[in-house]
C-alpha cells in the first residue's frame, strides 16, 4: 500500500505504508541513532512529532518489553528508508509493523530519508503528515498549514496518578513530564524507593512525601509552556536536592531565571559529544531535544555551565551555586544511546547523602 | 593537549611486502600517518622494504630508506638519522613486532628514542595471550575457556579436559597464520605442531570453540588524555568460525539492539581505556546469538585491515587521528576534515549500509584448499555501500571481478542438494552463491540457518534478493519492478541476463523510464551537519548530491581489489596518475571499490566515487560528471577491460586507444604488427578447440607454453614438455574452455628482460632495462629482476630498446606501456607487450627517480616527452644496483604448488639496493624473508646434471652440509661432492633444514611426492627456493660474504 509524507513546505514523499492506517500529523524530526529504534518509538518525549530514522535499516531485531522507554508510545509516526522483512533476535516477542498497528502509530518506508533529513537541517523542524492518498494535494498542504500543534504536550503523557517504583535505599520522588523507564531502571540499580507524580504536583505536595531528592524527568515540547512546574521547582529549590534531565534541566534552568529557545532542527541521536567543565572529560551522550537554554540567560542566574556540547556549544549542563541542584540536557539513562555519563546518577546519590550528613 | 615539542624527527616502520593478512590497508594507514606527522611539522623517516607503495615516495616522508624491514638493517638506519621517536603502531604485525625486537636489542635506550602511541609493554599486554587472559580477568571480561601451551602434549590433555572443538591461535602471528579449529585429536595435533612452529613466542592459545557466535568488531580510538570513542562496529555476516578478514562483513551491525550495542560498546571503551592505548585499536567480540553472554576473542593495539575499512566505511580517518594522538593531541583539538567544523571527537552516524566482500586468490590457485576457518585466505577485499543491504551486497559482488557478477552462478546450478547443503555446512569461499541456490531451490531460512548458522536477517537479505529474480524472469520487461530491481542492487547486466536482453538494452530502457542512479555523500554525521566531502556511492534514491564539477575533469578507474597479478601497485599508479591530473589544471575524479587503497582516500583526489568497476557504474559516472575524457592505462587489467565497452559508448579515452591496446593484446594482430616491424617472437599458434591444441604442439615440437588467451598473471599459463602432461593439463585447466581461444607458444629457452616505457606518440623514454634472475618461464611476479642488467652486453641492450622504439610507434601508445623480452641464443624475442602501467613501474620510478606515472600522465595530456625535459630513448644508468624480490603467502594456503611456473603465485615484493650486485641480492632476499645462517642444512632435490654439481659444490664450499635422497646422493658422491643421505620426509618433519632447494617440479622422492616435500618447508618456515637461478643468486650473494676455507 502506498503512502504519503507530505511536509508544510510542500515537499511530498511517496513510499510504502507500513504499522497503522490512521493518519497522522506532527513535527517531523529526525535521529541519528543506528541502534534503539524501539526505545526512540516509545520515548515520549517525541509525541506529537514524527520521527526520522537517518539509519536506513529499521526492524531487524523486533520489538520486546524489555526495551520500552513508556508504555504507550506517543509518537506520530515513524518514517524510515527500509523496513526489514525479517526481524531477528533471541529477545524479539514482535515485529516493528505489528508493535506500531498496536499503537496506532503509522510507518512509512522506501523514501529518501536523507533528503528529508537536508531539507528539516536546512528548513528547520517543520509540520508534515502521513496520509493514504494525496488526491487533493494542495488541500492537504493548506490543512497542514492550518494545524496549529498543541502545545499541552506534556499533559498527554504524563501520569495521572503517583505510583511506586519501591526500593529500600533514598527517596526519590520523579516528576513525570514524560520520562522514560530507563531513569526508574537507574534509580532500581541504585535500589531507590521511587515514587513517581504527576506533572501537576505542587511544592508542596512533594515536600510532604519527605523525599531524600526529586528528579525532574525527560519530557516533550516547549518548557515554557509548563509555568506550574517552573513555580513548583522554584518553591523546592534549596529544599531539596534537584537532579533535572533534559526537559527538567530546561525546567531548573528557567526556574533558575534563564530562558530557552527553540533549536532549529534539535539533537537527536546519541554520538553528541560534551564536555564536563571540571575535568575535562568527554563523552558521548544520548539526546533529544528541540529547545535549549541561552548561555547568555544564564549570566545572571545563579546557575553555571557545566557541560557543553563540543562541536555547537550547546549548553549541556548546569549546576547551581548555592543550592544541591543540578541538570543535565542529554539522558544519561541512554536507552538508546552510550552508557558514557550513567555517573551522574552516582553524582545525585552522593549529593543527597552529603545533605543527609547536613543534617 | 597540543602537539609534543620536544621531539623533532620521527622514524615511521612500513609493513613491508603484501602478504595474505597484511595487504594494502598498510599503505593507506601509513601514508595517511607520515602526511600528519609532516603537517605538523615533524622530519619523518620512513623504513619500508616494499618499493609498490606510496608512503615510499619522496613526498610522503622526509627521508625514505627502501631497507630490509629487520632489527639489524633498522638499527643501521637508527644510528645514522637518531631519530627522537619511533611510531611502529601503522605498520601492522611486522611494525609491531620490529619495534618489541629493537626494544629488546637496546639500541632504543641507547638512543633515547620514545616508542610513540601505545607504549611496547601494552602492546604485549593485548598479544601476549596469556598476559591479555589475566588482563581481562582483572577487568572481569569474559574469555573463552583457554590455556596457553608450549607443546603438543599439553594442548592435547588441555582440549581432554575442555572437550573439543578448539581453536588454535598461535602468538604473536598476523592474519591468523598457523591457527585453526580442530574437531579432534589428529587435527590438534598436526595444528598445534605447525602453530608453535610459526610463532616466534613458540607458544599457541587452546581455545574452547564458540563457532557460531555472531562476530562484531568495534573501531576504537583514545588519546593520552583518556577520551576513547567508538568509530564503527561492525558485524560479520559470517558468524564466529571464520577468520574475520574472510568474513562478509557489513557496517554498522545489523542485527543488535541498542542493549547489546552498548554493552559491547562498553566492553571496547573499557579495554582501550584499561590497555592506555594511545591511537587506534580494534575489538573483537563475539555473542551469543540466544543470550547476552559475549566473549572478548582479541584486541590488536594498532591499526589495521579493519580500521581501513572502518575509515572508508565511515569516512572517519582513523590513522590520520592515531598519528595526532601519537604526537600528544587529542581528540576534541583535532578537526574533522570530512565536516571541516566538528572535531575528531565524534563516533560517526551512517546513513547507509556497507558491505565488505573478501577477494580470494582460488581463481589463480586451482588445487588450493578453498575451506574457511581461521586461517585468513584472502588477498584483498571490496566494500561497497548502499540504502540497503541487497544493494551493498549485490554491489560488492560485482566489485569482486570473479566469474560470476551476480548471485547467478553456473556451477551451482547443476550441482545435487546434498552438495548444496554440503557447502553450507563446510564454508568456501564461494559459500554465498550456494546460499542464493538453496533459496531458488526453496529451502527455508530456517533451513540454511540451520545449515549455516548465519543470522536469519542475514539470511533474507539473500533470500529478498532471489525472490526478486524469479519475477523479474517472470515479468520480462515490466518497468515497475525494473525500478525495485535497481533499488536492490540489480545490475543491468543481471537484468539483461533474466530478460535475455543486453546489457546496452536495459540501460535503454532505464533511460527512458528515467531510473537513474544518485550519488549520496559519505559524511560521517548522516547528513545532521553540511558537509563538502567529495565522497560519493550511488543509490536509486530520490536525490542526488553531487555536482557535475565546474572546472574540467578527467576520470581515473582504479584497480580494484588486491588479488595476485593485480596489486598495490597499481594503487601506486592510480594515485599518481591523479596527481599529474591535479597538476595540469583538471579536476581528478577517481572510481574504485577497493577499501584498502590511498587512492579511496578522498583527500587524495578532487573526488571520489566509492563503486564497483562495471561498465555499467562507470557509464553511470561520466553521465554526471561528463569528463573530458578517462584514463584507464593504470588501473590494471581492471581499467583495461573497460576500454572497448567505454568506447562502444561514445566516452572518450585518453591515451592509447582501444585498436592499438587491441593489437598488442590480440595475438593474430600482434603477430601481423611483428612481422611488419621485422621482429623476433616465438612461434604461436591459436587454436580454437581443445582437439587442435596437441597437433599444434607437435608442430611447434615441445617444450611449449598453453594458456588461454586474455589472460591475467598467466592464469591457466604452463609450460608442457609432453604429449600426457598436455592432456592432463586440458583436463584440469581448461574444463569449459570451449569457445576461447587456447594459446600455443614454442617454450623459447633464455634470460628475460623488461622495459616500462613511455611514449608520447613520437618519442619514447625507457628509464631502464630490467634484468630478470630467473629465467623465461617463470612468471614475470614471480621472478627476481635487477637494475641496471649484469649480464646484457651493450648491443642487446641496443637491440630491445630498438624493438621498444618501433612497437611503441607502431602501435600508437600514449602514455605508459610494459614490454618483455627473452634473449634467446643473443637475439631479442618480444614475448608481450602491456599497453598499461605493469608490476614494476613503482621500482623503477623509485631506483630511477624519473615519476613515470606522472610523466606518462602528462604524456596522455598532451606535455611531450622533451617538453617535460627528458632526452628521450634509454636513460643512462644509475651507479646503485637494486633488486626485486617477490614474496609469497604460500603459508596461508594449504595445498597451493609452491613451485615456480608460469603462473604468477606470489603476493608482493621487496627490494633490495646497494652498491653491489651481492650485496643488493643479498637485501633482497633478507627482506623477503629468506634469512640463512652462514652455515647450516640444505636439503638439494634437483636434476643430476653439471648445474646441479656446481651448486652442490658452491654449498659445500661454504660450509653448508647437502642432504639428498638416495639418487642424488650416489650421483654427488661419485662426483666427489659431500652428501648424506636421509629420508627426506623425516628429515623436513624433525625440522633439521636450513634451506630446501627443489627444482623438480613433479617426481618422486623416497616415495613422496616433490610437493610434499616443499609443503613441509612451506608449514615449518623453511627457506625454499624452486628455481636454479634464483639459487645461484643466492650463492653469489653468500659467496660474497663468506670467506672460504681452502687449505692452499
Amino acid at each position: 500500500m502506498k503512502r504519503y509524507l507530505v511536509l508544510e513546505d510542500g515537499n511530498v514523499f511517496e513510499g510504502e505504508a507500513f504499522g497503522s492506517k490512521q493518519i497522522a500529523t506532527g513535527e517531523v524530526v529526525f535521529s541519528t541513532g543506528m541502534t534503539g529504534y524501539q526505545e526512540a518509538i516509545t520515548d515520549q518525549s517525541y509525541a506529537n512529532q514524527i520521527l526520522v530514522f537517518t539509519n536506513p535499516l529499521i526492524g531487524n531485531y523486533g520489538v520486546n518489553l524489555d526495551d520500552y522507554e513508556s508504555l504507550q508510545p506517543k509518537c506520530r509516526g515513524v518514517v524510515c528508508r527500509e523496513l526489514a522483512r525479517v526481524s531477528s533476535s533471541w529477545r524479539k516477542q514482535d515485529t516493528l509493523d505489528h508493535f506500531l498497528k498496536q499503537n496506532s502509530i503509522p510507518g512509512i518506508s522506501g523514501i529518501d530519508t536523507r533528503k528529508l533529513t537536508r531539507i528539516i537541517r536546512s528548513h528547520g523542524t517543520m509540520k508534515g503528515c502521513l496520509v493514504n492518498s494525496i488526491e487533493d494535494k494542495n488541500h492537504t498542504i493548506e490543512q497542514l498549514k492550518a494545524t496549529v500543534l498543541t502545545d499541552q504536550l506534556v499533559d498527554q503523557v504524563s501520569t495521572q496518578q503517583p505510583y511506586p517504583n519501591p526500593g529500600t535505599n533514598r527517596n526519590i520522588v520523579v516528576v513525570d513530564f514524560g520520562a522514560k523507564h530507563s531513569i526508574l531502571r537507574e534509580l532500581s540499580k541504585r535500589n531507590c524507593n521511587t515514587i513517581v507524580v504527576p506533572y501537576t504536583t505542587t511544592a508542596d505536595e512533594i515536600l510532604k512525601l519527605h523525599p531524600d531528592g526529586v528528579l525532574l524527568s525527560n519530557g516533550p515540547g516547549d518548557p515554557e509552556s509548563l509555568p506550574n512546574a517552573i513555580q513548583m521547582i522554584k518553591e523546592i529549590l534549596g529544599k531539596l536536592p534537584i537532579m533535572g534531565i533534559c526537559l527538567g534541566h530546561q525546567l531548573l534552568c528557567l526556574a533558575c531565571g534563564a530562558q530557552t529557545f527553540k533549536m532549529k532542527f534539535g539533537h537527536r541521536g546519541f554520538n553528541h559529544p560534551v564536555r564536563e567543565i571540571a575535568t575535562g572529560e568527554i563523552m558521548f551522550t544520548s539526546q533529544n531535544h528541540g529547545y535549549a537554554v541561552n548561555p547568555e540567560s544564564l549570566k545572571d542566574t545563579n546557575l553555571m555551565i557545566t557541560h557543553l556540547e563540543i562541536n555547537d556549544q550547546t549548553v549541556e549542563g548546569v549546576k547551581h551555586r548555592n543550592y544541591p541542584a543540578f541538570s543535565v540536557q542529554f539522558h544519561p539513562d541512554a536507552a538508546p544511546g552510550p552508557h558514557d555519563a550513567d555517573n551522574l546518577y552516582g553524582d545525585f546519590m552522593q549529593m543527597i547523602d552529603s545533605r543527609k550528613e547536613e543534617f | 593537549m597540543p602537539r609534543r615539542t620536544d621531539i623533532q624527527k620521527i622514524m615511521v616502520l612500513g609493513s613491508g611486502p603484501i602478504i595474505i593478512g597484511q595487504a594494502a590497508e598498510f599503505d593507506y594507514s601509513g601514508t595517511q600517518a607520515c602526511l600528519a606527522l609532516k603537517e605538523e611539522g615533524y622530519k619523518v623517516i620512513l623504513v619500508n622494504s616494499n618499493p609498490a607503495t606510496i608512503m615510499t615516495d619522496n613526498e610522503i616522508a622526509d627521508q625514505v630508506y627502501l631497507e630490509p624491514l629487520t632489527c639489524e638493517s633498522v638499527s643501521r638506519i637508527i644510528r645514522k638519522e637518531q631519530p627522537d621517536a619511533l611510531l611502529p603502531t601503522l605498520g601492522g604485525q611486522i611494525g609491531l613486532n620490529l619495534a618489541v625486537e629493537l626494544d629488546e636489542s637496546g639500541i632504543l635506550d641507547e638512543y633515547h628514542i620514545v616508542v610513540l602511541g601505545t607504549a611496547l609493554k601494552s602492546i604485549d599486554e593485548a598479544e601476549d595471550r596469556e598476559k591479555f587472559k589475566e588482563l581481562m580477568k582483572r577487568l572481569n571480561e569474559p574469555v573463552p575457556p583457554s590455556q596457553t601451551v608450549n607443546s603438543v602434549e599439553s594442548a592435547l590433555s588441555y582440549a581432554e579436559q575442555v572437550g573439543y572443538p578448539v581453536i588454535v591461535r598461535p602468538a604473536f602471528t598476523m592474519g591468523g597464520t598457523g591457527g585453526g579449529i580442530c574437531k579432534n585429536k589428529t587435527e590438534l595435533e598436526q595444528i598445534v605442531a605447525n602453530g608453535l612452529d610459526l610463532s616466534p613466542a613458540t607458544q599457541c592459545l587452546i581455545e574452547k570453540s564458540i563457532a557460531g557466535f555472531k562476530e562484531i568488531e568495534f573501531e576504537v580510538m583514545r588519546d593520552a588524555a583518556d577520551n576513547a570513542m567508538v568509530v564503527c562496529a561492525m558485524e560479520n555476516i559470517d558468524p564466529v568460525g571464520i577468520h574475520t578478514g574472510d568474513s562478509i562483513v557489513v557496517a554498522p551491525t545489523q542485527t543488535l539492539s541498542d542493549r547489546e550495542y552498548q554493552m559491547l560498546r562498553d566492553c571496547s571503551l573499557k579495554l582501550i581505556r584499561a590497555l592506555k592505548i594511545e591511537g587506534g585499536c580494534n575489538v573483537q567480540l563475539a555473542l551469543d546469538p540466544k543470550s547476552y553472554q559475549y566473549y572478548v576473542i582479541e584486541v590488536n593495539p594498532r591499526v589495521s585491515r579493519s580500521s581501513a575499512l572502518a575509515s572508508k566505511a565511515t569516512g572517519y580517518p582513523i590513522a590520520k587521528f592515531a598519528a595526532k594522538i601519537a604526537i600528544g593531541m587529542t581528540l576534541d583539538e583535532i578537526k574533522n576534515p570530512v565536516t571541516g567544523t566538528t572535531f575528531a571527537e565524534f563516533e560517526p552516524a551512517l546513513d547507509y549500509v556497507v558491505t565488505k566482500i573478501p577477494r580470494w586468490p582460488f581463481d589463480k590457485f586451482k588445487d588450493g584448499d578453498r575451506h574457511l576457518g581461521s586461517q585468513m585466505k584472502a588477498t584483498g577485499e571490496v566494500m561497497a555501500l548502499g540504502r540497503n543491504l541487497e544493494e551493498a551486497l549485490q554491489k560488492a559482488v560485482r566489485s569482486l571481478e570473479i566469474n560470476e557478477s551476480d548471485l547467478i552462478s553456473d556451477y551451482c546450478k547443476h550441482v545435487s542438494d546434498e552438495e548444496i547443503e554440503k557447502q553450507l555446512v563446510q564454508p568456501q569461499d564461494n559459500r554465498l552463491f550456494y546460499i542464493a541456490e538453496a533459496f531458488r531451490r526453496n529451502y527455508t531460512l530456517e533451513d540454511v540457518h540451520e545449515l549455516t548458522q548465519i543470522d536469519c536477517y542475514f539470511l533474507d537479505i539473500i533470500k529478498h534478493i532471489i525472490e526478486i529474480e524469479k519475477q523479474l524472469e517472470e515479468n520480462v520487461g515490466d518497468a515497475q519492478l525494473l525500478k525495485i530491481a535497481k533499488r536492490y542492487g540489480f545490475s543491468d547486466q543481471t537484468i539483461g541476463k533474466l530478460w535475455h536482453q543486453s546489457t546496452n538494452e536495459i540501460r535503454s530502457l532505464r533511460q527512458t523510464e528515467k531510473i537513474l542512479p544518485v550519488y549520496k555523500m559519505v559524511d560521517t554525521c548522516a547528513a545532521e551537519f553540511e558537509s563538502a566531502t567529495p565522497y560519493f556511492y550511488s543509490t536509486y534514491d530520490e536525490e542526488n548530491e553531487s555536482q557535475k564539477s565546474k572546472k574540467k575533469s578527467i576520470l581515473v578507474i582504479g584497480s580494484g581489489p588486491i588479488r595476485i597479478g593485480q596489486g598495490v601497485e597499481f594503487d601506486y599508479a592510480t594515485v599518481h596518475c591523479v596527481k599529474a591530473i591535479q597538476k595540469a589544471g583538471y579536476e581528478a575524479i577517481v572510481m574504485n571499490s577497493n577499501p584498502e587503497t590511498v587512492s579511496t582516500d578522498f583527500s587524495v583526489s578532487n573526488k571520489l566515487y566509492f563503486e564497483p568497476l562495471a561498465l555499467e557504474d562507470v557509464l553511470n559516472v561520466v553521465d554526471l560528471e561528463q569528463p573530458e575524457g578517462v584514463i584507464l592505462q593504470f588501473g590494471g587489467q581492471t581499467a583495461i577491460n573497460l576500454a572497448a565497452g567505454l568506447q562502444k559508448n561514445g566516452v572518450r579515452i585518453l591515451g592509447t586507444q582501444v585498436e592499438d591496446m587491441n593489437r598488442a593484446e590480440d595475438r593474430k594482430l600482434f603477430n601481423e604488427v611483428i612481422q611488419k616491424l621485422n621482429l623476433n617472437q616465438a612461434q604461436g599458434i591459436t587454436v580454437n578447440s581443445k582437439n587442435d591444441v596437441r597437433k599444434a604442439a607437435h608442430r611447434l615440437g615441445y617444450p611449449v607454453l598453453v594458456r588461454p588467451s586474455y589472460v591475467l598473471g598467466g592464469q591457466a599459463m604452463k609450460i608442457i614438455y609432453s604429449d600426457s602432461e598436455l592432456d592432463n593439463y586440458l583436463k584440469n585447466h581448461l574444463p569449459q574452455q570451449e569457445d576461447h581461444p587456447i594459446l600455443i607458444d614454442k617454450y623459447l629457452q633464455g634470460k628475460e628482460c623488461e622495459i616500462d616505457a613511455i611514449c608520447d606518440g613520437k618519442n619514447i623514454l625507457i628509464p631502464g632495462i630490467m634484468e630478470h634472475i630467473e629465467e623465461a618461464g617463470i612468471h614475470s611476479g614471480d621472478s627476481m629482476a635487477v637494475y641496471p642488467p649484469q649480464t646484457l652486453s651493450t648491443e642487446i641492450q641496443k637491440k630491445i630498446v630498438d624493438a621498444a622504439q618501433k612497437l611503441a610507434l607502431e602501435l600508437h601508445f600514449v602514455g605508459i606501456m610494459n614490454i618483455q623480452f627473452i634473449i634467446h641464443q643473443n637475439q631479442v624475442y618480444v614475448l608481450e607487450v602491456n599497453p598499461r602501467a605493469s608490476r614494476t613501474v613503482p621500482f623503477l620510478s623509485k631506483i630511477t627517480g624519473i615519476n613515470m606515472t606522472q610523466v606518462a600522465t602528462n604524456a596522455i595530456l598532451g606535455k611531450s616527452i622533451i617538453a617535460q625535459g627528458f632526452k628521450p630513448g634509454l636513460q643512462s644508468e644509475k651507479t646503485s644496483i637494486h633488486v626485486k624480490a617477490p614474496v609469497f603467502s604460500f603459508n596461508k594456503l594449504a595445498s597451493v604448488d609452491s613451485f615456480l611456473t608460469p603462473e604468477m603465485k606470489s603476493t608482493g615484493e621487496v627490494m633490495g639496493s646497494d652498491r653491489t650486485y651481492a650485496k643488493a641480492l643479498s637485501k633482497a632476499f633478507v627482506a623477503a624473508g629468506v634469512d640463512l645462517p652462514s652455515t647450516g642444512k640444505v636439503v638439494l632435490i634437483a636434476k643430476h646434471d653439471l648445474e646441479t654439481l656446481k651448486i652442490a659444490q658452491c654449498f659445500t664450499n661454504l660450509g653448508f652440509k647437502i642432504y639428498s635422497d638416495k639418487e642424488t646422493v650416489t650421483y654427488l658422491t661419485q662426483n666427489n661432492i659431500n652428501c648424506t643421505q636421509v629420508s627426506l620426509k623425516r628429515f623436513m618433519l624433525s625440522r633439521n633444514a636450513n634451506l630446501v632447494i627443489d627444482t623438480v617440479k613433479m617426481g618422486n622422492v623416497d616415495g613422496f611426492e616433490n610437493q610434499e616435500i616443499r609443503q613441509l618447508a612451506i608449514q615449518h618456515n623453511i627457506p625454499l627456493l624452486t628455481n636454479l637461478n634464483t639459487v645461484k643468486a643466492l650463492l653469489t650473494q653468500m659467496e660474497d660474504q663468506t670467506f672460504i676455507t681452502n687449505a692452499i
